[in-house]
């Protein structure tokens, strides 16, 4: 189905990982669209208009009709244009999908930024431990899978972009060893064969932008104390 | 004894995450067996088909898990196509339904499970944090009979268990959600008219009633 790219809009910030997973979603499938870069800070008119509830990006506009929230909106894409499927088409599996997904956005993004950008020393240790427990579980999900996906990556992938790219930039800055390759080493396997996938590698920030980007937030964090 | 019944839901007492996933089962007359799970013993069973949560509810169809509740209710939607849909069938449409379904678990869940759990300043918050949160969804409702719109739907199902549990976010608060939301309770009212709804929500004094056996068991403040 093709679009011309009035028709199709994400709203989003370069450095989100959230946004990062509707870009790689649309390059899969090869969706032309426009991209509106927001400043978080000063958040813009459209974005209260597309999303007045979290206003938050990404924020995907299709036809002028808006949808939030990157999972919901992996979903919509997945129903909207078929080709180069991210979703299983048996149920069961999908619910798979499903589970893992939000496993990732409930258990490892949280715990992974607060084991960095928090103030509390006890509270990072903890969230350090959590990120441990939940990483293995992905690591003993993973398998021998090339992808979470099977032979081509798919919607946990694409969720999981956060920690293929992000969790090893906070972490530097931290001076932590969260994922490692000693540590993981099938989920950093996974990780490398991810990132340079050529759909993905195109969608990936630039990368020192936005270490420095961080960098300045954990500085700022730790000379608050 | 698995092989013969291929549906079973295992829930716990008054979780209305449980509830959804039964009013779904019964909406769409499914035969399943119910599981009452002690989440102070947590079962075998519970331990090997939830191994990452440890939670409830969850689905077992033909000896295989389905975990977190509107991840099951979805399932059940899609392998019993035919019988009551409650998502609907345009992709908008769905995505506003997973939406407001989310909304729901990240702002109504958190902000009423403190108005029973804290005090003061932290209570006051949650108060004003949940109505915010009911009132955003009365809008979605508008003047429809169900968030579905003339069918009870997705959303229906995600938020009409806590109706149950009004009363005791009432007690607590010191407030009626009619007073702030009458359209909402005009909604809840007419879900209770469905016997899928009625036959699983729990009577609310029983609630409250296990609320404050809670709160003494585990000394909360």
């Amino acid at each position: 189905m093709a679009s011309n790219q009035e028709e199709v809009k994400l709203l989003g910030a370069t450095g989100s990982p959230f946004v990062c997973r509707v870009q790689i979603a649309l390059k899969l499938k090869g969706v032309e669209y426009k991209f509106i870069e927001e400043n978080l800070r000063n958040k813009s008119e459209l974005l209260l208009k597309y999303n007045p509830v979290h206003k938050k990006v990404p924020v995907f506009v299709h036809n002028e009709k808006p949808i939030a929230e990157s999972l919901v909106i992996l979903e919509y894409i997945e129903e909207t244009w078929k080709g180069n499927p991210i979703l299983p088409t048996d149920p069961y599996q999908r619910a798979l999908a499903r589970f893992w997904s939000k496993f990732i956005d409930d258990k490892v993004v949280t715990a992974a930024w607060k084991s960095v950008f928090t103030a509390d020393e006890k509270e990072r240790e903890k969230n350090i431990q959590e990120s441990f427990e939940a990483l293995q579980f992905l690591e003993n999900e993973l398998k021998d899978k090339k992808f979470f996906g099977g032979e081509e990556f798919g919607f946990v992938d694409i969720t999981a972009v956060f920690i293929a790219f992000w969790i090893p930039m906070i972490q530097e800055i931290a001076g932590l060893q969260l994922f490692t390759a000693e540590k993981f080493p099938k989920l950093y396997k996974w990780s490398q064969e991810f990132l340079n996938h050529p759909v993905v590698k195109e969608c990936l920030p630039p990368r020192d932008p936005v270490f420095a980007f961080f960098k300045g937030l954990y500085q700022s964090l730790t000379a608050s104390k | 004894m698995e092989d013969k019944v291929k549906v079973i839901l295992l829930g716990s007492g008054f979780s209305m995450f449980g509830m959804r996933a039964m009013i779904a089962l019964e909406d769409k007359g499914i035969k399943y067996e119910y599981m009452e799970q002690d989440l102070t013993n947590k079962s075998p069973l519970l331990l090997e088909m939830n191994p990452i949560h440890k939670k409830i509810p969850v689905l077992i169809h033909h000896g295989r898990p389905i975990c977190e509740s509107l991840i099951i209710v979805e399932y059940i939607d899609t392998v019993w196509k035919s019988n009551a849909p409650l998502l609907p069938s345009d992709p908008y449409q769905r995505a506003q339904a997973r939406f407001w379904a989310d909304f729901i678990d990240q702002k109504v869940y958190h902000a009423s499970r403190r108005i029973w759990t804290t005090d003061g300043d932290k209570k006051e918050v949650a108060k004003k944090e949940f109505f915010e949160s009911l009132k955003q969804l009365e809008e979605v409702l508008g003047d429809k009979p169900y968030f579905g719109g003339d069918t009870f739907g997705f959303v229906d199902v995600a938020l009409i268990p806590f109706y149950c549990w009004f009363y005791t976010y009432e007690t607590f608060g010191g407030f009626k959600v009619e007073a702030e939301c009458p359209k909402l309770i005009s909604w809840a009212k007419r879900c209770m008219q469905k016997e899928s709804v009625s036959k699983t929500l729990v009577d609310e004094k029983e609630v409250y009633e296990s609320v404050l056996d809670y709160k003494k068991k585990f000394v909360l403040s």
